[in-house]
């Protein structure tokens, strides 16, 4: 069912010490609610991206939980603090159990 | 809100309903005994109208919350999304684009380390649903 997921994220490529960043994710996934009927009027299975965490060097930033009211291709914005040189870990947690993943690096001057 | 618990009753007793929570018991469940206060510490900006309630964007702004809850009460399922924030956030506030069923309040409920919960609310006016089927 997780056909053409593709994560987008953007991230500055860099920053001042303990700089505050802002982020920007969008991945593209119907986000089927399971509240939609087909033509025959079977209800057709939620399908949706449940978890998205986000990481920077270990530590956690931000871990959302998403439920079907959250829009097709679910787009987040928020803000990041960043102590030091590193990557930022993007992971999205599917209905059908699939993991998709992004990495960003940000380089502290 | 005098009307919520006559809802609450009328769906456990219809056989047929799915036991979906109410936004009462999102709510309830989110704030986990402590009570909840409407008031300062949470900024909800939503619009007032919405002409596609299939991507209506929501920010929320709670600075100092742990943890925050978005509910949507005249969703099918009321919950929108939780937002925990970690060691490193730059603050507590966030924007997404959330489905609205039809005409209706929008919820934001932040959790503090004081214990303290608190509520914001705000009424979004929507032309086209957006759980259509």
């Amino acid at each position: 069912m997780a056909d053409n997921v593709k994560p987008r994220v953007r991230v500055p490529k860099t920053a001042s010490k303990d700089e505050v960043i802002t982020i920007k994710t969008l991945i593209s996934h119907q986000m089927e609610s399971g509240q939609r009927k087909d033509k025959d009027g079977k209800v057709i299975p939620r399908s949706i991206i449940n978890r998205m965490t986000v990481e920077f060097n270990g530590q956690s930033v931000l871990d959302m939980t998403l439920e079907p009211a959250i829009s097709t291709n679910p787009y987040v914005e928020f803000q990041a603090k960043v102590p030091e040189s590193g990557e930022f870990k993007f992971t999205w947690y599917d209905d059908d159990g699939s993991v998709y993943e992004d990495v960003q690096k940000i380089e502290v001057a | 809100l005098a009307g919520l618990p006559l809802r609450v009753l009328a769906q456990a007793a219809a056989p047929a309903a799915q036991p979906e929570m109410t936004a009462d018991q999102w709510v309830a469940e989110f704030a986990g005994g402590a009570e909840v206060t409407d008031g300062d510490g949470v900024t909800l900006t939503a619009p007032e109208i919405a002409e596609n309630g299939n991507t209506v964007p929501i920010s929320v702004d709670a600075p100092g919350a742990t943890e925050i809850l978005l509910v949507a009460s005249g969703n099918p399922v009321p919950g929108v999304a939780k937002f925990t924030f970690g060691p490193l956030a730059g603050n507590q506030a966030v924007s997404t684009r959330v489905r609205l069923a039809k005409t209706q309040d929008v919820m934001a409920i932040a959790k503090f380390t004081d214990g303290k919960v608190v509520r914001a609310k705000s009424n979004v006016k929507v032309t086209i649903g957006g759980c259509g089927g």
